[in-house]
């Protein structure tokens, strides 16, 4: 279409008020920066001094020498620190599996309507919620092996005759942890598996139902996968903060007894802290990054996969 | 739904559920009868038949008289709270602005930062606790409030900035084209308009935020030494356990009454609570 | 008020070339409809105006003013979107005097502004409502009141009858229109619903692949459509296509396909000559095919079979197969026709149109 170009016609370029703001990355860099300085300066950099740190000797108050890898040498050796793995490892994939399940389970209940629903949801997560030293105080308490209430419940129902040294013994010590972890992290797991079953439309139960599935097929067929994206994302978050806990042990057992229940953190807290030697408890620190960046970056190719079945 | 008998509904799940009620709770029973019990009552050992533990009769305000008088308790929780309301206000003023800038600006490095802060996410404190004590003290910060003010941000802020761009990103973006075709600068679209909406969103983050900083331990046992700038799980462990001694009453009067505040502030925002762990996992 | 000039305009995406070249002038005062499929580049030109996208070539004007480099709020344009886009947070004046609050207008001068749009829309008692009270119907007419506050050169819509309902959509299209009359702005209209088109625009745009495939009057549009494809969007139900070859016999051309043999009309035959021995496209539009009562003119009759019939009471749709395809005959609701029954169908000779065969332009057009 032919525009015409009458003489009375003008033609103004129109220019647009100097606005600094309006750019798209100009804004953005400033809604970022303060973000981007607070990380820099107490994450980026103290990872950096981190990794220094486990290359030099330093200790507490006296400066250290590049030593190489050393300290990781050292470590390698270190039959606590054999230890610290097995027992992280363990530590993190039998509570995993057991929240996974104990959450699940849970959701599933919670997912009815119910009298007090609400109420019971709320409570329900106070065990995620309270500061977690002190409920392992409770805890503590509570399996202390003169006064401990649970031994006397075991008693009672004459599940046990004598004694049981929850924090005492070894193996038992492993199992403290553990019930006391999947107790903090049912929760967690419950409320968001929760919210993932109601995304989960309820006509396909009943459609799969109609067409004659059981219960247990119709979870495994239906729900299961349907669930399996926000079921990662929970599994995911759960790995990272089990594998680098420190709270739950340091207050029950400190890592004892021998080192039964030692764990990446408390072993770097012990060393670094507790004996100042800096450099050796950030090696141990710094070891954890590696393995915890290969289990992130596996389960993100999973979940990666899940989402574009 | 569990149709049909009465029975199935006892058995699958009234029972179940219980189980799971008292398990998750008798902590907290435990906690508040333990707080309220006499000493002569409290060390009695178990297989004792005076030992009775699920009640008392002789409830007594001792342990709580103690951690009010021989101990800067007040103080503890004055500091924790303190701490946690500073640190919250900073990570959700920084939060929300990297949210809103990752979800709805388009500039090169969007996607790159995003992932970047999703990385500093997984770090976890008892990574950098070492060198970052180092630093702590070469900046003068040890043993003040401000040591943990700077630093709990860090594992905060990529946890609200994740949580608003979930939110950011429902909120339709014709909302701030209009306002933007009805004269309102990108800025001021931001303020007036995309904030507001999102405000749901806000909360659960502050909620959030503001029980993770209750619930941190390791940075506040570092960085703090000095009893009056302890927070109230660092106060409590140092300073009510006394070599290999346990003063179980103060203890659990404490631990109690440190648990108190959060749960208060929590009960009332749970539903913003669930909302901001689903949308957490949601993604 | 001023004019819209739409000059070269194309539009990028990476490796997607949404606007091809598009030139329009809208008058001062006028409506205008740019209509067609999803994807055709309607909307995305009119996110060009409004200055939501860039503009990868070419300019466009609002007035005098080259607005290429201005952002929306600098343009004088407001805007009605298909989700109406109300403030949810805010009340319905809140909602209405956001832009003159961001414009910095003074106190009273928005009262004014916003009581005086509420009066024209009828919403005055919905003032201090918020949106989630308020109906569909409601809440369109609180997005159309925040454009007229205003004040602004042009409006624009983007297909904002969409998510009403059947009946409510009838109703506000005849409002829309009063509106307009009572207005004047100049107005940029988009939607894919060609009844809408038809009935709103004082000029119509039929767009498709981001392409212009024509400009006119609504009735231009449905009397003499360019090509095929505006042939077959305008008008409902759709305009019937038929391949025919053309043939030469004794001196007379003929439109002939294994189920018809259908005279060419005189007044087209110029046109038609040198496209004799070559395949080309017949189009009719339903209400202009008949039941054959014996009185039609020569060659314009065919056999069919009707497959189903459709009564609406003011007319009756009759589906038939003609050989091998079938066709859309609107006929006179007394008709008696049943299905699977031969019927002879009559055309209307000066309602035929021809369109090439590649180009599928109108033959008659040229």
């Amino acid at each position: 279409m032919a525009v015409s170009t009458a003489s009375a016609e003008r033609n103004v370029m129109g220019k647009p008020k100097w606005r600094p703001l309006e750019g798209e990355g100009n804004l953005a860099f400033l809604l970022l920066l303060p973000t981007l300085v607070l990380l820099g300066m107490f994450i980026a950099y103290p990872f950096l001094r981190g990794i220094m740190l486990a290359v030099t000797d330093t200790r507490v108050g006296i400066p250290g020498k590049w030593v190489g890898l050393d300290n990781f040498a050292r470590l390698f050796a270190d039959p606590i620190f054999h230890a610290v793995v097995k027992n992280t490892f363990l530590y993190t994939a039998v509570t995993t599996v057991f929240k996974l399940a104990l959450g699940l389970w849970l959701a599933l209940l919670l997912n009815r309507n119910f009298k007090f629903k609400a109420f019971t949801r709320a409570f329900i997560l106070l065990p995620f919620i309270v500061p977690t030293v002190l409920a392992c105080f409770a805890w503590k308490w509570m399996f202390d092996p003169t006064f401990s209430v649970v031994n006397w419940m075991l008693w009672k129902v004459g599940l046990i005759s004598s004694s049981i040294n929850w924090l005492g013994d070894g193996d038992l010590a492993m199992l403290s942890i553990i019930i006391v972890n999947i107790w903090r992290g049912v929760p967690f797991f419950a409320i968001s598996l929760m919210a993932g079953l109601q995304t989960i439309s309820p006509d396909l139960n009943e459609a799969a139902a109609i067409d004659g599935a059981k219960p247990l097929q119709r979870f495994w067929y239906i729900t299961w996968p349907l669930l399996l994206p926000v079921t990662m994302v929970v599994v995911l978050f759960s790995v990272i903060q089990t594998f680098a806990d420190f709270q739950i042990v340091y207050v029950l057992t400190g890592g004892g007894p021998a080192n039964a229940t030692h764990l990446f953190a408390t072993y770097a807290y012990q060393l670094g802290i507790g004996t100042g030697l800096l450099s050796q408890g950030a090696a141990v620190s710094l070891a954890m990054f590696p393995l915890l960046f290969l289990i992130v970056i596996f389960q993100l190719m999973y979940i990666r996969r899940v989402e574009t079945r | 739904m569990i149709e049909g008998a009465k029975w199935r509904r006892w058995v699958y799940f009234r029972f179940p559920m219980a189980l799971f009620l008292i398990f998750l709770l008798f902590p907290f029973y435990w906690m508040v009868i333990t707080t309220v019990r006499p000493d002569n009552e409290l060390y009695i050992p178990w297989m004792r038949p005076q030992y009775k533990p699920l009640w008392t009769w002789n409830p007594t305000l001792v342990h709580l008289q103690y951690l009010n008088n021989e101990t800067t308790f007040w103080l503890w929780m004055w500091n924790t709270t303190f701490i946690a309301v500073v640190s919250t206000a900073i990570s959700l003023v920084c939060g929300v602005l990297a949210g809103y800038a990752l979800s709805r600006l388009n500039f090169r490095l969007a996607g790159l930062l995003g992932t970047g802060i999703f990385v500093t996410y997984l770090v976890p404190q008892t990574l950098l606790f070492i060198p970052l004590a180092e630093i702590i003290r070469t900046y003068q910060l040890g043993d003040t409030p401000w040591s943990l003010i700077l630093t709990y941000p860090t594992f905060l802020i990529p946890f609200v900035t994740w949580l608003m761009m979930g939110y950011f990103k429902a909120v339709p973006k014709e909302l701030e084209e209009c306002a933007r075709i009805d004269g309102a600068s990108r800025w001021e679209a931001m303020l007036y308009i995309i904030i507001p909406v999102a405000v749901p969103g806000i909360l659960s983050a502050m909620i959030f935020a503001f029980t993770l900083s209750w619930n941190e331990f390791i940075y506040a046992l570092v960085f703090l030494s000095s009893p009056e700038q302890k927070t109230v799980p660092v106060g409590v462990i140092s300073e009510l356990v006394r070599g290999d001694v346990f003063f179980w009453g103060p203890l659990m009067a404490g631990a109690l009454l440190g648990s108190i505040p959060v749960a208060i502030v929590y009960s009332f925002f749970v539903e913003h609570y669930v909302s901001g762990l689903t949308g957490s996992v949601k993604g | 008020m001023a004019q819209v000039s739409i000059h070269n305009v194309h539009k990028r995406y990476d490796d997607f070339h949404a606007v091809k070249n598009v030139s329009l002038e809208i008058k001062d005062t006028e409506f205008m409809v740019l209509v067609g499929p999803s994807g055709c580049g309607k909307t995305t030109t009119l996110r060009m105006v409004a200055g939501l996208e860039s503009i990868t070539d070419g300019h466009i004007k609002i007035g005098d003013l080259i607005v290429n480099d201005l952002p929306p709020m600098d343009r004088d344009i407001a805007m009605v979107f298909q989700n109406y886009a109300l403030y949810p947070h805010m009340s319905v004046f809140d909602n209405m005097a956001f832009g003159l609050k961001m414009r910095k207008f003074q106190k009273a001068e928005i009262e004014k502004r916003v009581q005086e749009a509420a009066d024209i829309l009828g919403i005055r008692d919905h003032l201090h409502r918020k949106p989630r009270q308020l109906s569909g119907g409601q809440r369109q007419r609180v997005a159309l009141g925040r454009a007229i506050v205003r004040h602004p050169q042009v409006f624009l819509f983007d297909e904002p009858l969409s998510n009403l309902d059947a009946k409510l959509r009838v109703q506000t299209r005849v409002e829309l229109k009063k509106l307009h009359n009572r207005l004047g702005t100049t107005a940029i209209y988009v939607t894919h619903d060609q009844v809408e088109a038809m009935t709103l625009g004082d000029r119509v745009v039929v767009m498709k692949d981001g392409i212009v495939q024509q400009v006119g009057e609504p009735l231009d549009l449905y009397n003499t459509p360019a090509n095929k494809f505006v042939a077959g969007f305008i008008g409902s139900p759709a305009m019937n296509f038929s391949n025919v070859r053309i043939v030469e016999d004794a001196g007379t051309l003929w439109a002939e396909n294994p189920g018809m043999r259908i005279k060419v009309p005189d007044h087209l035959v110029a046109r038609m000559r040198p496209h004799t021995g070559k395949p080309a496209t017949l189009g009719v539009r339903p209400e202009d095919i008949s039941v054959a009562n014996g009185a039609d003119p020569v060659g314009m009759t065919f056999e069919a079979l009707t497959e189903v019939v459709e009564r609406l009471g003011s007319e009756t749709l009759l589906d038939v197969r003609v050989a091998d395809g079938t066709m859309v005959a609107s006929v006179d609701p007394t008709s008696t026709a049943r299905i699977q029954e031969k019927i002879q169908l009559a055309f209307n000779p000066h309602k035929l149109h021809f369109f090439e065969d590649k180009t599928e332009r109108s033959i008659n057009a040229l």
